[in-house]
Order: structure tokens, then sequence, then C-alpha cells
């Protein structure tokens, strides 16, 4: 598990640890690969959120560097035509169901989307795919934090930390396709579930779907 | 949806004969699921509650299961049930206009139940018959070519026999869930 390799990232050689993950090995060196849903702890990632795409020499197609273990003498890329164009599209389709009213944002110029789209050079606007607007009811019945499901990116952030680290599993992925949300059992509001109000989902919220009302910020 | 008489037991003790019968397993999960709704009839929140319960994983999973796959109704069949085609010839002729037209009668949502569980009402993908495009199908009976006005008709005749409970009116409040998102 603790072997050191010496792997390829964009010219650079790297020294990593066989079975580590490349999204991780690349982040910890100060190397950008844009990513939502990738969690270090995380075993099997979902590798959904699909902005991660690298190239790897030897391999026909671009892959997730969330999903993809270090190898020695990996040769690595992170941008190419390739994958600019996977990830605008990964990223454009994100855009597409999402409330894009920063300004009104509790996360404005702390967003993972906007980083995103800083580091790639990429439009925050709905002007490629057809903009789906999702109609929710905000969620402010917690004490100190609410949740506007129509800024949620369906990282999954939350539903790790809810699990995994506050171990309560209150949230949770429903439906399908279009109309997939993450939600708590019977769709009740978070306050009448078995939440906890532990607030590491809001911590763990790349956007601003999960904030803390205005005045409680930790 | 509110538990009729003698219900919560019946599905306590479904749930029970069924998670006795089967290994409390990640992989027995869908046919669990399967087997209470076959018993009940449809999967209640108190069914995926005691089902999370006895496999110890959180209930929002269970539910996040039975909301993926179509084959899972959360809602109780009616007395009647209308299934309203949304194939494409249907969805072409118009099916999506018999849809609402139901739901305007009915006062429910796709894929909910009347709270006196008179009606319950589904969208189906082709039931075989697309020449009478739109279709809708109430209690297997093959409806074609149905207009708002024949919606109107099909709902006299289903008003008949329909009690005077009152429930409907106690609970005009909010639906739980939402049918169709």
């Amino acid at each position: 598990m603790s072997e050191e390799i010496t792997i390829t990232i964009d010219d650079q050689n790297i020294k990593a640890r066989r079975g580590e993950k490349l999204l991780w090995v690349a982040l910890d060196n100060d190397i950008y690969i844009p990513h939502l849903c990738a969690i270090k702890e995380e075993g099997r990632p979902n590798a959904s959120c699909r902005l991660c795409f690298v190239e790897i020499e030897g391999l026909e197609r671009p892959v997730t560097a969330c999903t993809r273990k270090v190898e020695e003498g990996m040769v690595v890329n992170t941008r190419s035509p390739r994958i600019d164009r996977l990830v605008k599209t990964g990223f454009d389709l994100l855009l597409s169901d999402h409330n894009l009213n920063c300004r009104q944002c509790p996360a404005n110029r702390n967003c993972a989307l906007q980083v995103i789209a800083k580091k790639r050079k990429l439009k925050l606007k709905r002007d490629r795919f057809k903009p789906v607007d999702r109609k929710f009811a905000l969620d402010d019945s917690p004490a100190e934090f609410a949740f506007d499901r129509s800024r949620c990116v369906l990282c999954g952030q939350c539903v790790w930390a809810d699990r995994v680290e506050a171990e309560v599993g209150a949230i949770g992925f429903t439906k399908r396709g279009i109309n997939r949300v993450v939600t708590t059992f019977n769709d009740l509001p978070l306050a009448d579930s078995i939440c906890t109000e532990c607030k590491l989902c809001v911590e763990a919220c790349p956007v601003g779907a999960l904030y803390y009302k205005e005045d409680k910020k930790a | 949806m509110q538990l009729m008489e003698g219900e919560k037991e019946e599905i306590l003790t479904c749930v029970k004969e069924v998670l006795g019968e089967n290994s409390k397993t990640h992989e027995n999960l869908v046919p669990i699921l399967q087997q209470v709704q076959k018993r009940l009839g449809y999967l209640p929140a108190l069914a995926m509650d005691e089902i999370a319960a006895g496999l110890k994983v959180p209930a929002v999973d269970i539910y996040g299961l039975a909301t993926f796959y179509n084959q899972f109704r959360l809602n109780p069949p009616g007395k009647h049930e209308v299934k309203v085609c949304m194939g494409t010839a249907c969805y072409m002729t118009g099916g999506d206009i018999t849809m609402e037209s139901f739901e305007r009668r009915m006062d429910i949502n796709e894929g909910e139940t009347s709270p006196d569980r008179h009606y319950s009402l589904e969208r189906v993908a082709c039931v075989g018959c697309c020449t009478l495009a739109p279709v809708a199908v109430i209690d297997d009976k093959v409806e074609g070519k149905v207009t708002p006005t024949r919606v109107d008709g099909i709902m006299l005749t289903l008003e008949e026999g329909r009690e005077e409970t009152g429930i409907n009116e106690e609970e005009s409040g909010p639906e739980e869930g939402d049918g169709n998102g």
C-alpha cells in the first residue's frame, strides 16, 4: 500500500503512493483538476459529477481521475481538447438545472462552481442546454441552516457527511434522472426528520444549497 | 396517506413475515420491497420504515430505492384505478391533456390516490392500442380517443357509489411528498 512510485502529471514528476487515487495525488501537488463529488476517504467513488477527466497515456479515452489508481510510470495530462470538451459539457449540464442567481446566493465567491468556471475559463451561463427550472420549496425548518434544492448539484458531499461523519442517515438521494434530489425519508422537512442539525452537511456543501441562516454564520 | 383502520397491524405483520422469509441483506432489498408491495398493493411509509429497521439501513435509502424504480408505488391503489397512457402516440395526440383533466377532476396529482381511496391515477407507457390514442385504462377497461369531455363522462360513472365520507374535504391540506417532481 505504501510503496512509493513516480508518475508524471503535466510534465511534472510526482511521487505518490501506490493505490492512491490520481485526483488526490494531483490536488496534493497543486495540480488542479475540477471536481465536485470526489471524497478522499471513499473507496468506491461515485464519479457522478463527470468533471475530473484526465488523459492517461496508453488509454484510448479520457478517464475520471477520482476512480483511477496511480501506477508506476503513469503519464497523465490534465488538459486536452477532448477533456476540455467533456468538462464543458458536464459543467453546462450541471448548470442547466442550477439556480444561477449568484448575487442572491450565500455561497457567492465561495462556490465550487465559480472556482471551476474560473480555473477552466467556463461561462457561468445556461446558454447551451435548455434551462430546466425545478420548483422546490425552501426548507428552512432547521434552526441554524436552510436547504435550497434549486442550488444543489447532487455531489453527495452532504450525504457522505450525514452518513459517515455524523452517522445519522437522515438524508439521501431519491427519485431518478432530472427529478433526482437529496431529501429526507418521505420528503419531510429536515426539522421533522431524524436530522440532528449537526450542520456537518452544511460544512460539506460546496455550493449554496445548504447554508447558514444570516445570523447563524459559523 | 392516512392508514385505514387495522391497516397498521396488517403492514407490521406483512413486513415481519417477509423479513422472516428473506435474509436481511442489501441484495435482498428489492425482492423484499417487491414481496411487500405484492401483498399490500403498495409500499406504505410505515413498511419502508420497518424494512429499514430490519435491514439496519437509513429509511431514506429505502425511500430512495422505492422512488427510483417505477415498479414501486407509494400510494395505495384506489377502488377505481385510472391509468393514462403516455406512450408516443398517446402523448402526441394529447395524453397530457387527458392526464391534466383527470388530475383536475380527481383533485390529485399523477401517481397519487384520493384520500378516501376511491381513485388512484397513474401514468403508463403504451397499453398496446395506439390507433385509439389518446388512451386511458379505467379498471382494466380501455377508453380510446379520450377528450376532456369524455373524462367528465368517465368521472360521472366513477363517482357512482362513492361514499360521502367527508375525508376529502378534511384532508385538503398539502399532500405529503410530490407525485411526479
